[in-house]
């Protein structure tokens, strides 16, 4: 692909964030954080590249310690923004939580 | 360019999980849709993981595997423990992490142009590949640096009072100038020291930027962060050629930039006042003696619970210091105690209440409020006029009516709750000492109407449920 190709993907894509993003009703603002955190982690992707290379031992080092934090990133980010959606569900009061569960 | 050909069922894969992450943020727009995009955003990523390692020679599938194990684990581990309290923090944390591996990719990059297929036909690399090499890098240290450090203020492991460098502004911008500067060289000279000293720069101006900015900027900074570590990802798409890299950087870019502009409205502040930083150092300063001693009430726990119990309307405004205080299952309870007495109640939650973009809805989502019952201010602000009760649980500025009177306080002209409007006002708050994160002083505690509930949050809340049960 030609820079040009790439960069109109690029500016289409933002044209995308943006109305997508208002759309985001503003009591999920937290979760959105979370989410858009995991996925930026995508930039794996070039760390896998860098760790699967042969040629170069420092590259392929620095790539699967960049595959270690996106991989933190992206467990953590995904499980946390669930666990938080799953707080969103609408329930029947039945089982209310214990008190102090929050609190570590 | 020729790139190492990419096969194009690879491509169109990479354009499925972009696909599939613009899906994921869709899902945001309601709570009932939004599981089912998260579930969209991990098939994105378990695509975008599985093409990248197919189609590419792998020599070291087992340090792979064990390197996402590792990663994977620890995040998992996180996500599960955390205090649904300590979220901007844990955002923060986890920004620094995109740009760390932001960073680490550029410099493999570098060091390995063929693995990237960014090498010349000269055997160098391209220069097109240089400046977005350089900018993915830039990006990435300030993002980590930055990160680091609001981390460590929301984390109160340092203090978030803003910290001001004499001619910050000055080294700010030529630090800034200095690294467009390189990257511009870089194209010219691919030498280790340029990328080196990009590097190091953009660690320090990352550094620099955010220490001078106070707590109460935070969720400008915390939602600043995220779209940085956005463009970060989105220049390393560029570098990579990546259609799933660069759709996601431009998501989350825009969403980042979206949601700080939202913040600065909310606060009604420029973007560049917040950057700038220095909020609340100067105006507590100066503020302290000008006040004068006025007369305010106290009230005490079982008033309040007399008094909520006869209203025949509640509005709860929660801020920061409600989630300080771990005081959100208590107010449940109260609020689940005044609607069995058939009063009606409801939430308040203005923009920036608390440390990042709807925390408090989520700490409302954690007690089990509906959240049907929890409104922005736009949508209730005209309601305090019939309301018999505005309970204020550690919020101050956001109630404050001198940002709609005072002209030269600090925080004039952010949209603020109509509290005075309410027949009575309820106040949590730990002492009279203390006043709001931009150090101004509140009329609303000298109301006829308002009585000061001086007590930690949570331990208020719960003599108030005392009082209502029996």
């Amino acid at each position: 692909m030609d820079f040009i190709s790439i960069l109109s993907i690029f500016v289409m894509a933002c044209f995308v964030g943006y109305y997508v993003v208002w759309s985001v009703t503003p009591a999920l603002h937290t979760p959105l954080m979370a989410v858009t955190n995991a996925i930026s982690s995508v930039i794996i992707v070039g760390a896998l590249i860098a760790a699967a290379a042969a040629g170069s031992a420092s590259s392929k080092w620095l790539g699967l310690l960049a595959v270690v934090l996106a991989s933190v990133n992206i467990f953590g980010g995904f499980a946390v923004t669930a666990r938080m959606l799953a707080m969103y569900k609408k329930k029947d009061r039945a089982a209310p939580t214990p008190s102090g569960e929050g609190s570590k | 360019m020729e790139h190492a050909a990419t096969p194009s069922w690879a491509m169109l894969a990479y354009l499925a999980s972009g696909v599939l992450f613009i899906l994921a943020l869709r899902g945001l727009s309601s709570p009932a849709s939004s599981r089912a995009g998260n579930r969209y955003g991990m098939i994105g990523m378990l695509i975008a993981v599985v093409t990248t390692l197919v189609t590419h020679q792998i020599a070291a599938l087992p340090e792979i595997l064990a390197a996402i194990a590792i990663g994977g684990g620890i995040g998992w581990v996180i996500a599960r423990k955390i205090a649904m309290t300590d979220m901007p923090q844990l955002v923060a944390a986890f920004h620094s992490l995109v740009g760390l591996a932001a960073v680490l990719v550029g410099w493999a990059a570098y060091l390995n142009p063929e693995a990237f297929g960014i090498l010349g036909a000269d055997g160098l690399i391209n220069p097109v590949s240089r400046v977005e090499a350089g900018l993915g890098i830039a990006i990435g240290a300030i993002t980590f640096s930055g990160s680091v450090i609001a981390f460590l203020k929301l984390a109160g492991k340092m203090s978030g009072a803003p910290i001001l460098l004499p001619a910050r502004h000055v080294i700010n911008l030529g630090a800034l100038l200095a690294i467009l500067g390189l990257i511009g060289y870089f194209t010219l000279d691919q030498q280790v020291w340029v990328i080196a000293t990009i590097t190091v720069l953009s660690f320090i101006i990352g550094f620099l930027l955010i220490i001078p900015i106070g707590g109460a900027d935070m969720p400008v900074v915390v939602s600043m962060l995220n779209s940085y570590s956005g463009w970060a990802a989105a220049a390393m798409g560029f570098t990579l050629h990546n259609t799933a890299m660069i759709i996601t950087g431009a998501l989350v870019g825009s969403s980042g930039a979206i949601l700080s502009y939202i913040m600065c409205k909310a606060m009604n502040r420029s973007f560049i006042s917040v950057i700038a930083g220095g909020f609340g150092a100067d105006a507590s300063a100066g503020g302290g003696e000008a006040r004068e001693q006025r007369p305010w009430k106290r009230g005490s726990a079982e008033d309040a619970a007399y008094m909520l119990g006869e209203a025949e309307k509640v509005i709860i405004i929660p801020g920061y210091g409600m989630a300080v205080s771990q005081a959100q299952h208590a107010l449940r309870e109260m609020a689940d105690l005044l609607k069995a007495k058939g009063v009606e109640v409801k939430y308040a939650i203005h923009p920036v209440a608390g440390r990042m973009p709807g925390h408090m809805n989520v700490l409302l989502a954690e007690a089990q409020v509906p959240y049907d019952e929890v409104f922005e201010l736009e949508d209730i602000n005209s309601e305090f006029a019939t309301a018999d009760v505005a309970f204020i649980i550690g919020a101050n500025d956001v109630v404050n009516p001198a940002a709609k009177t005072d002209k030269s306080s600090p925080i004039y002209g952010m949209p603020v709750f109509d509290v005075d409007k309410a027949k009575q006002v309820f106040f949590i708050k730990r002492s009279m000492g203390g006043v709001g994160y931009a150090g101004v002083d509140n009329d609303v505690f000298y109301m006829d109407q308002t009585l000061m509930l001086l007590a930690d949050a949570k331990k208020m809340v719960e003599d108030i449920n005392k009082g209502l049960a029996h």
